[in-house]
């Protein structure tokens, strides 16, 4: 690992990798800039990966397998190649991909050379995925109480959709249903998580577009959920899961017949929020349902 | 001077129909040391061992070598016919002429010649045998039942009613197993107490059942017939002599809140407890993990109100060594509990309930007296939801098999719901309804066509909690896989028989052997059913496999029956074909030099240590000793022995190399 | 019937998955959030499958089902034998693509892929104002989301420019060499 980090072109010894992805970078750049100041706020430097590439996401997924694959290995190289031992990938959907990736690449030596060749680029396949649950728990961990200052005082529903928890034998993050971390992570931020039943079932991920209509009914089907348990805000990881939830209300509120106002914010705003950050540091602006937390 | 006797059998055409025998028995006649040779069309048949009685009688043999089929097979009637003739059995040996040559061999010369020099080895090696006696074991007439369930019970009185003693050793407080948790039973719908309890009660009086309730196997020793038993006797911290079961010390024991596992947590019970008001014996244990007395140093209330004095803090364990002649296995099972699934809620759910938690729900002696009412709030559920194959039948869980019961029991239950709460609506997710067995079928299209249980084919994916329903996902797969959604009050899963947690710790302790999924195993999955790979273990019950109470009495009664079979002799005779450590005349008295690697090869524990002392009574020299009880004469310990003091009889080394150097000598 | 045991076997070769280990106890299909909107749900897919029907088959690769798959993965997670369903899936689109029978109704659904995945070729990241663009030329809905982006400019969640990266030559070559 030391090793790694001496040859690294530009490593400074503790920095993190930083993959943004491209919803980041676009309609999702609220989340990117929460992540980036909730990580400045716990002194974590972040090294964003030069040059990089889209995930291929779902797209290339659906239509190539092998695109899919070379796509995110082009991203997993880029990081050896720039010293990275570890790196942060806040959309759940990237962190997804990436880590698949990895896996299936590690496991089948015939397939990692063919996708080598393809991108043109060496791949030794070490690298450590983190999403931003396990970012925060890895380098902040007990830390986050004592730096709440304004408490998350609000009954929030933890929303982890399909990529963060699935395939659970690949991703091996928290439990297969039900997960809790960031339930305890939002506790930890003087927040009060529901039970509810809706965590981990689908929001419609790329269907957003080509099918509205099943957006609507998936998402719709969540948000009255946790409207119905006096849920005050629904946290999430994932900019595919916010935009659904978020920026389809109105498609939403039409399939469900009702006008549900409820805001649908990052794990990483909360957060920023709890620990004194201001609505306008962490984007709360951004959202298409105003979310206003007194 | 050898005088031998070769006896070729053509098994009627079987060996004659490429092997010459009249050629063989020819040759035979030829070698040195033979005195008689001959062939006939059937041996084994009457006139044929008579042949051999005679030559033996009239020719004075000194060693027989029957040239047939395989000594598994006809062995044992050779050397009883010698025997009848006077001559020691174990001088007579066979040579398989059939499974060896005939039969996997064409007809020519050379099949002929194969056969000549299989007789030639045989008769080389009956030059070295020696007179055998066969080995007498005496038998302890008394029989271990672990487990106090319906199988122990069974196999117990059925022992110990045709005049055996009976050892019975319980881990609870009292006997009756999981079957005094049921309320009542397929296919007839009788009251399981009511048919259980009789039972209890004649094995605790029983005059030739000692009864140890809340004890374990501690240490399992010896061979059959001769085992040796170290029994532990868990503190009850209640002197049983004195206590009279007047229950005075429950009802006022302050530590009211610890779940009842009798009750499957259902119910709450007192740190000094009887598990039930039927228990047998009916009286009470301390439990000291949850009284508090033992964890705080005060409180003592039940010593205060108990009127005899019996309470008594200070009894530790103790340890009771039996001998005894056989040994019942009959632990039982388990059933996964409901935090086993993740897709239905971890355990989280109050009225998601395991079958056998149902079933004390429905039994009059359970927590609610017999009616069905939501855990959580009490209400009566008037929508429920059985799940079958909960975890069987789901290798991704580690459970590939069928629990077999299950299909049964929801049945059951659903059926005893229908009739508890009549404006009730019951469905089932099954993925195949399993009712192999008398009136099984017949009961199960009761509970659809009378009862109105609604069967639904498929498997639940998930469920989850809202507004105090349980929405129930499901499939209907005879609806071309159309979604279900179901708004239960109460879901009953069907979980998985599983094996119990010590089970694998006692299966090591009594060497005997057990499956994947820690059930023990039989000796032969048709053919010895009750018995293990132990001589003198016998096995019955779920703990061998998830069995109903028919299938587990069934079951007890033959462990049973072959424990009075065992038992039915003073003594055990066994083949003498043992390893024996030589002995000579002092002052070397045996070969063996005392490294005792034979006793760290051997896999029986056959191997003990001798003393052998002068007259002082100073030990001389500690030399190996086989126990001819425990030797399967395996011959490992031979091949480890650097002194060459150790021999298998009846397969000696001597013996081995005469037969390979008739070969040899061509 | 026709019984093509040869697809079946070149099914199982890609995907690693024996259709036969499937029970059909349904509850992939139970868990499955799009199956309601599926023509075949996916223990009928499965089904369909085990029967080796070279017509059931082609109905599957010109089915919905396969573009209504999400792979959120529920069915895999849950299916007591864990058959690779979503692997399946994938299978079955890369083939009904290849063959060019891509159910009619379904052809928003791969026209919003393609159009993804043409922005990600030629910029190497998503750009979002040309994926909307390249959709609605694919598929002639022109008024659709209208309101949308105007909003998402003003939030500041629609750069009008791509970023483009300095290796669009290697992910060019990417999509080269992973063309079908």
């Amino acid at each position: 690992m030391s090793e790694q980090i001496i040859n690294s072109p530009c490593g400074v010894k503790g920095t993190i990798g930083f993959y943004p992805g491209c919803s980041l970078k676009g309609s999702s750049s609220e989340y990117a800039q929460s992540v980036l100041a909730v990580a400045k706020a716990f002194d974590i430097e972040l090294q964003e990966i030069q040059d990089w590439n889209c995930c291929g996401s779902t797209a290339a997924h659906n239509l190539n397998k092998e695109l899919a694959l070379s796509l995110s290995a082009r991203i997993l190289a880029l990081s050896e190649k720039q010293g990275l031992t570890e790196v942060v990938v806040p959309c759940a959907a990237c962190y997804n991909r990436l880590t698949v990736t990895q896996h299936e690449l590690n496991n089948d030596a015939a397939l990692k050379q063919r996708v080598c060749d393809i991108i043109d680029m060496p791949i030794k396949g070490n690298l450590q995925i983190l999403n931003v649950m396990q970012m925060i728990d890895k380098y902040v961990a007990d830390r986050l109480e004592e730096k709440v200052t304004t408490p998350f005082g609000h009954k929030v529903a933890c929303y982890y959709g399909c990529l963060l928890v699935r395939p659970h034998n690949i991703l091996q993050f928290d439990r297969l249903e039900d997960p809790q971390s960031m339930d305890i992570l939002m506790k930890r931020s003087g927040a009060e998580p529901i039970e509810w039943g809706f965590k981990t079932e689908c929001c419609g991920a790329g269907f957003s577009v080509s099918r509205t209509d099943v957006v609507a009914k998936l998402s719709g089907n969540i948000v009255k959920d946790a409207a119905d348990r006096g849920a005050e805000a629904i946290i999430v990881a994932c900019p595919m899961c916010q935009s659904n939830l978020d920026m389809r209300r109105p498609q939403i509120n039409e399939y469900l017949k009702q006008k549900i106002d409820i805001p649908v914010i990052y794990i990483t705003q909360a957060i920023g929020l709890a620990v004194g950050l201001s609505p306008k540091e962490v984007g709360l602006q951004k959202h298409f349902v105003p979310a206003q937390f007194a | 001077m050898s005088k031998i006797g070769v006896f070729i059998c053509h098994c009627g055409e079987n060996i004659s129909a490429t092997v010459d025998c009249e050629r063989v028995a020819a040759e035979a006649g030829k070698m040195d040391g033979v005195e008689f040779a001959t062939d006939y069309k059937y041996m084994c048949s009457d006139p044929g061992q008579t042949l051999i009685k005679n030559a033996i009688k009239e020719k004075g043999l000194t060693g027989v070598v029957v040239g047939a089929c395989s000594p598994r097979m006809h062995e044992p009637t050779f050397r009883k016919a010698c025997a009848e003739a006077g001559l020691n059995p174990y001088l007579c040996e066979m040579s398989n002429l059939r499974e060896h040559c005939s039969w996997v061999h064409e007809k020519n010369e050379q099949t002929t010649e194969k056969a000549i020099d299989l007789v030639k080895m045989l008769v080389e090696k009956v030059k070295k045998n020696k007179p055998l006696n066969a080995i007498k074991v005496p038998i302890t007439k008394k029989a271990l039942v672990i487990g106090g369930g319906i199988a122990g019970i069974q196999a117990a009185l059925d022992i110990a009613n045709a005049g055996q003693q009976v050892i019975m050793v319980e881990k609870e407080p009292s006997i009756g197993g999981h079957m005094s948790q049921l309320s009542e039973t397929f296919p007839t719908l009788d009251c399981s107490q009511c048919i259980l309890t009789p039972r209890m009660v004649e094995v605790a009086q029983h005059p030739n059942i000692t009864l140890y309730t809340y004890a374990e196997l501690e240490h399992l020793d010896g061979f059959i017939g001769n085992f040796k038993a170290t029994i532990r006797l868990k503190a009850k911290s209640v002197d049983y002599k004195l206590c009279t079961g007047c229950g005075a010390c429950t009802t006022k024991c302050p530590n009211k809140k610890i779940p009842s596992e009798f009750n499957e947590g259902l119910g709450m019970r007192t740190a000094i407890y009887t598990p039930f008001p039927q228990a047998v014996p009916n009286k009470p244990v301390i439990d000291r993990a949850n009284c508090t007395y033992y964890q705080k140093g005060k409180c003592k209330v039940c010593e205060k109100v108990c009127p005899t004095g019996a309470i008594q803090y200070d009894l530790p364990d103790q340890f009771i060594t039996e001998d005894i002649g056989a040994v019942v296995i009959a632990t039982g099972f388990n059933v996964l509990k409901t935090d086993f699934f993740p897709e239905y809620g971890y355990g989280k759910y109050a009225d998601v309930l395991t079958g056998l938690q149902f079933e004390r729900l429905a039994s009059a002696s359970g927590p609610t007296l017999g009616e069905i009412r939501r855990p959580s709030d009490g209400k009566v559920p008037k929508k429920i939801v059985f799940i079958a194959c909960s975890g069987s039948r789901d290798p991704a869980k580690g459970i590939p098999y069928c629990s077999k019961i299950c299909c049964m029991y929801t049945a059951k239950h659903a059926m005893l719901y229908q009739h508890k709460v009549h404006d009730g609506e019951s469905y089932v997710f099954y993925m195949d309804i399993r009712a192999g067995g008398k009136n099984y079928e017949e009961f199960v299209r009761r509970a659809i066509e009378d009862d109105g249980v609604n069967y639904i084919r498929g498997r639940v994916a998930r469920i989850y909690e809202k507004d105090g329903k349980y929405i129930v996902k499901g499939a209907d797969t005879l609806l071309g896989s159309k979604p279900v959604e179901i708004e239960a009050d109460m879901v009953v899963l069907a979980t998985a028989g599983v094996s119990n947690p010590g089970a694998e710790e006692l299966a090591q302790k009594m060497h005997v052997s057990y499956d994947a999924y820690k059930f023990f195993a039989e000796a032969h999955p048709k053919l010895k059913p009750v018995e293990t790979n132990t001589a003198g273990i016998f096995l019955c019950g779920a703990c061998q496999a998830p069995k109903d109470i028919p299938e587990t009495v069934g079951m007890a009664s033959g462990a049973a029956a072959k424990v009075i079979g065992l038992f039915s002799n003073n003594e055990l005779t066994r083949e003498p074909l043992i390893a024996v450590v030589n002995r000579s005349a002092p002052p070397v008295f045996s070969t063996c030099v005392g490294c005792f690697m034979c006793q760290t090869a051997c896999p029986y524990n056959a191997i003990e240590r001798e003393e052998i002392k002068g007259r002082d009574g100073s030990v001389i020299k500690t030399v190996a000793k086989v126990n001819p009880g425990l030797c399967q004469g395996c011959g490992t310990c031979v091949a480890f022995c650097r002194s060459k003091a150790i021999d298998i009889q009846g397969f000696s080394n001597e013996q081995m190399f005469a037969e390979v150097m008739a070969l040899m000598n061509e | 019937m026709i019984n093509n045991q040869k697809s079946i076997h070149e099914l199982q070769l890609h995907t690693g998955v024996n259709v036969n280990r499937c029970y059909q106890c349904g509850k992939c299909t139970a868990g499955c959030q799009l199956a309601d909107e599926m023509d075949f749900p996916p223990s009928m897919v499965m089904h369909m499958l085990q029967t080796k029907d070279e017509e059931l088959l082609q109905q599957l690769l010109n089915s919905k089902t396969i573009w209504l798959c999400i792979s959120c993965q529920n069915c895999i997670e849950r299916c007591p034998m864990s058959i690779d369903i979503p692997h399946i899936m994938d299978y079955l689109r890369e083939k009904s693509a290849g063959e060019h029978k891509i159910n009619r109704q379904s052809r928003d659904i791969v026209a919003f892929h393609r159009a993804f995945l043409d922005s990600i070729k030629y910029t190497g990241r998503l750009y979002e104002i040309g994926l909307v663009a390249g959709y609605k030329a694919r598929t002639f809905h022109l008024t659709q989301d209208v309101v949308l982006a105007p909003k998402m400019y003003a939030k500041g969640k629609l750069p009008l420019v791509p970023e483009m990266i300095k290796g669009t030559r290697n992910i060019k070559g990417i999509f080269r060499k992973t063309a079908p």
